[in-house]
């Protein structure tokens, strides 16, 4: 096609990177990363479907040290997706569009993720050591 | 608006041209909106069942409220990255046959995966 080769513009990696267009396009990383890791979910529930073998192959993969990982990385990826999507929703309603609010909200949102993670980490392992 | 070329049919309708309006914008909010609630659930559920053995897992997926919510949960969460993931293909590949291909992918692993999910509440649900 004639067009395929066209320069595209903008050309982005002239721009200094600034918290907007970061948190934007971590909004589709985390989103297109939680896509991959529904695999993992969906591991985990045909193996508690299937029986305790596979249930128990899944939860050692899943307990390991790179399982652990994945689902740390996981849970953060699923609370910032949360937590910005939100913010996408009160930008739906019309609110929050002036620069101060977009730089605070968006803060907001690194932080809330970064604690939401560790809340739920905890409270996993609470559960472990119950 | 008396020298558009539009009909006013096509006004009225406000479909656009590719005939489906503001249907998957909406759809992304609907199913956003939905997930916020249950999202949080699925963690503290999640959270519940650390170092929790097939069995253990298996009792708590049989009550109808946590079967109820998960089936809820997986399918709002598979739509929702359906239309996410078809506007990611939509923007970045631009070859026509692979932006196809890409695009029908998406429906087939989201409806497939989902789907086996969701079966996999059911029997765990129904005495797996």
């Amino acid at each position: 096609m004639a067009t395929q080769d066209r320069p595209l513009s903008p050309h982005l990696q002239v721009y200094r990177p600034q918290i907007t267009s970061m948190l934007s396009i971590l909004h589709r990383i985390t989103g297109v990363g939680l896509g991959a890791g529904t695999l993992l979910i969906a591991w985990w529930l045909i193996a508690a479907a299937t029986g305790p073998e596979a249930f128990d192959t899944a939860q050692a993969f899943i307990g390991s040290l790179i399982g652990r990982l994945i689902l740390l990385g996981f849970t953060w990826a699923l609370f910032y997706h949360l937590c910005n999507g939100i913010r996408h929703l009160v930008w739906d309603a019309g609110y929050g569009y002036d620069l101060d609010s977009v730089t605070r909200t968006g803060w907001l949102v690194v932080v809330a993720s970064l604690v939401l993670t560790a809340l739920a980490w905890i409270a996993g392992y609470g559960m472990r050591g119950l | 608006m008396g020298d558009s070329l539009r009909t006013p049919l096509s006004r009225v309708t406000g479909l656009g041209s590719a005939k489906d309006g503001t249907h998957h914008w909406w759809m992304q909010r609907l199913t956003a909106i939905a997930l916020v609630p249950l999202t949080f659930w699925f963690v503290a559920s999640l959270a519940s069942l650390v170092g929790a053995d097939r069995d253990q897992v298996a009792d708590w997926m049989a009550g109808p409220l946590p079967a109820l919510l998960m089936i809820l949960f997986l399918g709002t969460a598979f739509y929702h990255f359906k239309l996410g993931l078809q506007v990611v293909i939509e923007d970045y590949v631009h070859a026509e046959w692979v932006k196809i291909t890409l695009l029908v992918l998406n429906n087939f692993f989201c409806i497939a995966l989902g789907g086996a999910c969701v079966l996999s509440v059911l029997l765990l649900l129904f005495g797996g």
